[in-house]
């Protein structure tokens, strides 16, 4: 008797595991490698609620196919070592798919991890969504086929940020402050090269880094930017590194404007509040403002659900390109999906044709450059943790004025 | 002009702030000779516990409120584990206070999350007291300032003019004797655990709202505390008082300071381009290596005068 419910339970197997590689009603599991806890925990968490929610209302019996993607959050603590360490422990439960964003230094370490992995495991290939890690030599020098961006780089978000100040004739002394890795090192040479060619007029009065998530009073990196005469602030930071900024300004009374890719972070809009009306921008590729939304509902709805903002569309777009390359695959492997999702096409946050450049992994989109201002009228619908303020458009890029050129020089597999 | 006056006012803020942080520090090293590992804990507990008590009431009660309850605690740990790991000697003492840090640590991340909470700055003590030229002194940071000094003011009356103060002085220097007269030194030991707990807790009430209140917070200030005790001299209050103002000021004034190298070795008549070896160290501003002054100040000072600045320890 034993025998036969061993011959059974392996025949019932046989048949289980044929149906799964014909992707019908598959689950994928997707590695969340985050910093869940430590300076940046909070904005982690949030980033994990944007995923969750994501993957019910974009996956699973909301997606035609039953795909469904199952997010398996898992703590970094923000440090690459941690991050290499639950990387290791991915692959071994047989993870294919692995998804980060906060931190181009741990996004770095994990593209090199997935490149040596999947050279040694032919067959088990790992796939990295990259939803927030915009260091652009991940799209250039240091691109892999394996590394998918769904955020727009440094180089498209300040080209385009750069050539909206360049007509604001106002703008004289420019501060640039940013934290000090990757990221923020790159802010700051684009920031400078950028406006050196478009405005020779303009000052840089100040170009400072200073350590990531270390700091926690601003206060005299504003009495440096006053002495300095700075009327106009550039900064990449993010999280608590920008909502303390923002804090120290305020209680300075420095007046100047400050031009951000991180405003709507959660956190950040509270801490800039009333006494940032007009004065702070952000370049980002969607805001809940924009004139042809194409998530109002996925915004309202998580709002409701977790009393927080939704701003990462780059989840909602990971998400439901996924799911679309396992159906055009028909497998839930690494190689089949990478495939599948190079050059793949879909629709933006802003119903907008957006495309996952296959030369380099970066994902083509609109972009916007919007403002901080008072809400309740027309253009400006919602407002943001309960401000009374939200972002309102300035200038609107479609992604064909967005897209940045690259120099990546890998070959598909 | 307006950057020094401005920057020093930051500055002496600061490392007022930090004063209020390793005065109980040093107290309880002085008449304990316990180095307290888990003080920047307090700390971190003075502002959890002043953030839920201001959200149930107001800020001022938390004000009084949090250092309170973390005396009792403190008070009661020195009760029921320090006393008993005295007589195993200093290195029990100081990793039972290791420990005790962790498990603080563990329990404020499983009460209140791994994330910051948000304990704001009452409305009153919100915006600006006065104006320099074009930019504004908080109202807060003066009131951080005046919580410090009334500290201080309070802390030296008490020590010096009051009955239980010159008991605390006695049993410092001579602890048998002190217990010969009658005095019940044990008791003495655990009000000045708690008593330093409670300062470490008051400045997490006042700091943790200018700042941020997250589970980092201890770690973040934790080494910066034993540098001002150990620069100011173990044991000495008015040590640890200069040296929280020298860190505070020299922090606040090198994040304003762009000087480097190359600036010095241009001066000198060489130039130094990116290709020049050892280019990223020469280029190194004196703003970016702010943050480890302190700690250069610490190995300088061990080196050069290892009992501190005002330290009267010789041996």
């Amino acid at each position: 008797m034993n025998l036969t419910i061993k011959v059974s339970a392996i025949a019932v197997t046989a048949a289980l595991t044929l149906a799964g590689g014909m992707a019908h009603a598959q689950n994928v599991k997707v590695a969340f490698i985050e910093g869940l806890s430590g300076p940046f925990g909070g904005v982690g968490q949030n980033q994990l609620n944007h995923y969750q929610y994501a993957a019910e209302q974009f996956s699973g019996k909301n997606a035609n196919s039953g795909v469904t993607v199952q997010i398996v959050p898992m703590d970094s603590k923000g440090s690459p070592q941690e991050a290499l360490a639950l990387f290791k422990k991915a692959t071994d439960d047989g993870i294919r798919f692995i998804t980060q964003g906060n931190g181009s230094s741990v996004a770095g370490v994990l593209i090199d991890a997935v490149n040596k992995f999947n050279e040694r495991n032919p067959g088990k290939e790992v796939v990295f969504l990259n939803y927030a890690a915009i260091d652009p030599d991940y799209t250039n020098s240091k691109c892999s086929p394996w590394h998918f961006r769904f955020d727009a780089g440094v180089d498209m978000k300040l080209e385009a940020l750069t050539n909206y100040m360049k007509d604001n004739k106002a703008i004289k002394n420019v501060y640039v402050l940013g934290q000090n890795y990757s990221f923020g090192q790159q802010v700051s040479k684009f920031t400078a090269s950028m406006l050196a060619e478009k405005r020779p007029d303009i000052k840089i009065v100040g170009n400072e880094l200073h350590p990531l998530g270390q700091v926690k009073d601003f206060a005299p990196y504003i009495a440096k930017m006053v002495a300095a005469g700075a009327d106009t602030v550039v900064t990449g930071n993010w999280g608590p590194d920008l909502a303390l900024l923002i804090k120290a300004a305020k209680d300075a009374g420095y007046k100047g404007n400050f031009y951000t890719f991180y405003a709507g972070v959660i956190g950040t809009p509270a801490a800039i509040g009333e006494a940032g009306t007009d004065r702070v921008f952000q370049v980002g590729y969607w805001h809940p403002n924009a004139e042809k939304n194409a998530l109002d509902a996925t915004y309202t709805g998580f709002k409701y659900r977790f009393k927080e903002e939704f701003y990462t569309v780059a989840t909602v777009n990971a998400v439901k390109f996924l799911v679309a390359a396992v159906e055009k695959a028909k497998s839930a492997d690494g190689l089949p999906v990478a495939r599948a999702l190079a050059g793949m096409k879909g629709k933006g946050g802003s119903g907008e044709d957006i495309e996952m450049r296959a030369s380099d992994g970066a994902m083509q989109q609109a972009l916007y450059i919007m403002q901080w201002t008072r809400a309740g009228v027309p253009g400006v619908k919602y407002a943001q943790e309960g401000t009374g303020h939200g972002f309102k458009t300035v200038r609107y890029l479609e992604p064909k004025l967005a897209s940045m050129p690259t120099t990546c020089q890998m070959k598909r597999p | 002009m307006e950057f020094f006056t401005i920057s020093l006012l930051n500055g002496v803020s600061y490392g007022l702030l930090l004063f209020m942080l390793s005065a109980g520090l040093t107290l309880i090293f002085s008449m304990m000779g316990v180095l307290n590992f888990a003080h920047a804990s307090f700390y971190m507990l003075g502002a959890y516990l002043a953030f839920q008590v201001s959200e149930w009431t107001n800020f001022w009660v938390a004000f009084v409120i949090a250092p309170v309850l973390v005396a009792i605690l403190g008070g009661l740990f020195e009760r029921v584990v320090l006393r008993k790991t005295h007589k195993f000697g200093h290195v029990a003492e100081l990793l039972v206070t290791f420990g005790l840090s962790f498990v603080i640590l563990e329990l404020v991340q499983l009460i209140w999350g791994r994330t910051p909470v948000d304990y704001k700055v009452p409305t009153v003590l919100e915006g600006s007291l006065f104006k320099l030229y074009s930019s504004s002194f908080p109202v807060y940071r003066a009131f951080m300032m005046l919580v410090a000094f009334a500290m201080l003011g309070s802390l030296f009356l008490v020590l010096k003019k009051t009955r239980i103060g010159l008991v605390i002085q006695a049993a410092l220097t001579h602890p048998e004797t002190t217990e010969a007269l009658g005095h019940n030194v044990p008791q003495v030991f655990a009000l000045v655990f708690a008593g330093g707990c409670a300062l470490a807790a008051l400045a997490g009430v006042i700091g943790g709202n200018a700042f941020i209140t997250e589970p980092g917070m201890a770690q973040a200030v934790g080494a910066i505390i034993f540098v001002v005790v150990v620069v100011g001299g173990m044991g000495s209050l008015a040590g640890a008082l200069i040296a929280s103002i020298l860190i505070g000021v020299a922090q606040t004034f090198a994040v304003g300071l762009d000087w480097s190298f190359i600036g010095g070795l241009q001066t000198l008549g060489v130039t130094v381009t990116p290709e020049t070896f050892g280019y990223p160290v020469w280029k190194l501003k004196i703003s970016q290596v702010a943050p480890i002054l302190p700690y250069l100040l610490l190995v300088v000072m061990l080196v050069v005068r290892p009992k501190g600045i005002m330290g009267t320890r010789d041996e």
